[in-house]
This record gives C-alpha cells, structure tokens and sequence, in this order.
C-alpha cells in the first residue's frame, strides 16, 4: 500500500493549487476506505428513497386531469432524462480534471459515469416514447430535445467505445476526455432546446427562472425519485471506481508474473 | 376506493405505464447488480494472488 501511495505521489509532481485538496484522494488506498464507508449509505439512500418514490408517485401523486394516469411515467421519464444530463456534465468535468490536473482518479470517474449516463439516456428515450405514443400519438419525432438527446446517447456510446478501442490506458483517457469535453455542448443546447426551438416536447416546467409551474402533489414524487437516482448513481460510480481500481492492481501483479516468469 | 384491478389498469394506459417502470428499474438493477459481480470477482482474484503469497505491487502508473 504505501508504494502505491509514493509511486502515485511522484506521478503527480507539480499538482495546480486548486486540485490539491483533491490529489488526497488519489491515494487508492484512501478511495478504498472512504469508498467503502460511504457505499453502505448511498445504497440504503438510493434504495430507501427509490422505494419512497415510488410509493409516491403510483399511490399518492394524482392522475392528471388530461392525461390520466399516463402521466405516471413523469416519475421515471424526468429523473432518468435528469440523470443523463448530470451524469455527461458529471464526466465532462472529470475529463477536464484529469485532462488538467492529472488526477488519477478523475479519469476513472469518467470512464465509471459512462454507463450510468448511457442507461438513463436511453431510459429517457424509450419512457419519452412510452409517454409520447398515448399523448402525442407518435413514438418518435425528431423534434430538437428529442433529437439531440439522441445525439446525447450515441456521445456516451462513442465515449466508452473510445475506453475499449485504445489499448493504452492514458492514450484511452486523453482520446475520451476529449470527446466528453468536445459533445458537453450538447447539454445546455438539450436544456435549452424546448426554449429555442418550436418543439413538439413540452417547455420546462421545473428548473425555470420563474420556478416550478408543476404542482406541489406531483412535484414532491418527482423529486424523491430524482434523489434516489442520484443515490443510486454514487453508489454505483463508487462500486465502478473500486472495480476499476481492483482490476488495474490485477493487470499490475499478472505483467509483474509475466516479467518474473 | 379503487379495486386493484382499475390500479394494474392504469385508466387504460397500462401497455405503456408499467413497461416504462419495469425497463427503468429492470436496467438499474441489471447494472448495479453487473457491476457488483464485476467487483466482488476482481476482489476475489486479488485474494487469490495476495494469499498466493505475491509481495506489494507497484500500481501501473496511468
């Protein structure tokens, strides 16, 4: 352990002023232990809150008076097409720390966060079509937040082909956080997207500048769900990171076998 | 009160309400618990190589 530590440290020779808080957590010994604290909570969190969630939004919120019951798939559409926008700003910013800085771990959170986003992109795709065909009467229509949440989706998939592609890991994280960095237009243009187009999905009606025009009753389950997601996705990340920590010790140990053997 | 049936029914929007549940949570619970087994099979083939009597390994240096 405390080799690691000192050959980490010395890879890390002129760390900026801004990241040096951060560079504590590059020890991976320290990660294991902080990671293996925390993982407990956000599960429980993410399961307990999921489940309250859930409860909320199939029992207590109610039917909409034009859409019925149908509106019911707000509750996972919303978090899902949330999570997807936060989880590609989330990896934006870790390709930038680790393009930066050199943060050894900035670089995993990236790679960690790419299939968390990717699923809940495409869950916000297919429970937008689920939504769309009742109330619009499509299940598709290459509007501009549908459209570039598309986009949205095969940026994530064209990011983690990247990881797989390059064989050598710090080329691999180079190639991916540029294209992380180069697609996170895409997200304010996906935000914003129901504002500056005439588009056929419904402007915001949650995060605007004059507040929420949702109501109270259907406002509450959604956001217990969107916490639960997020539990959800630290615990996950978490889990990833320790994996991908573990394997990188593995690789370490069988080239050392190879090279004794 | 509503019968559980008119609840499963959802007011008609059955077909789409609860696939859209079903895939959502279905795929969270299909990644987490991947990535679970993912770990916990990394983990154990480090103990493996640990109890092995492998020394301290130097960490690749990314």
């Amino acid at each position: 352990m405390a080799t690691e530590a000192m050959a980490l440290s010395q890879t890390d020779k002129a760390p900026a002023r801004g990241a040096a808080g951060l560079h504590r957590f590059a020890n991976p010994a320290r990660f294991s232990r902080l990671s293996a604290r925390l993982l407990p909570w956000t599960a429980a969190l993410a399961v307990g809150l999921i489940a309250l969630g859930l409860y909320l939004a199939l029992f207590v919120a109610p039917a909409d008076y034009q859409q019925g019951q149908s509106v019911r798939i707000m509750f996972v559409h919303v978090p899902s097409a949330w999570m997807a926008l936060f989880c590609y700003s989330f990896m934006a910013l870790a390709s930038a720390v680790g393009l930066i800085w050199r943060h050894p771990l900035a670089d995993l959170a990236a790679k960690a966060t790419a299939p968390v986003g990717a699923l809940f992109t495409f869950t916000a795709l297919l429970t937008g079509s689920l939504w769309g065909k009742p109330m619009w009467g499509t299940w598709w229509v290459w509007d501009a937040r549908l459209t570039s949440v598309l986009i949205l989706f095969f940026l994530y998939l064209g990011y983690m082909a990247l990881w797989q592609a390059i064989d050598d890991g710090a080329k691999a994280a180079r190639a991916a956080a540029i294209l992380a960095l180069v697609g996170v237009v895409n997200v304010p243009i996906i935000k914003f997207s129901v504002e500056w187009w005439n588009t056929l999905h419904q402007p915001a009606s949650v995060l605007r500048l004059d507040g929420p025009t949702i109501d109270a009753s259907m406002l509450w389950p959604l956001l217990v769900m969107a916490l639960g997601f997020k539990a959800y996705f630290v615990t996950v990340l978490l889990l990833r990171l320790r994996t991908e920590l573990a394997e990188r010790r593995l690789r370490a140990f069988r080239r050392r076998a190879l090279a004794e053997g | 009160m509503e019968g559980i049936g008119a609840f499963f029914a959802m007011g008609g929007y059955a077909a789409f309400v609860w696939p859209a549940f079903a895939v959502t949570l279905g795929l969270m619970a299909a990644l987490g618990w991947s990535t679970w087994r993912r770990l916990k099979a990394a983990e154990r083939a480090l103990a493996a190589l640990e109890a092995a009597g492998e020394a301290a390994v130097e960490d690749e240096a990314t």
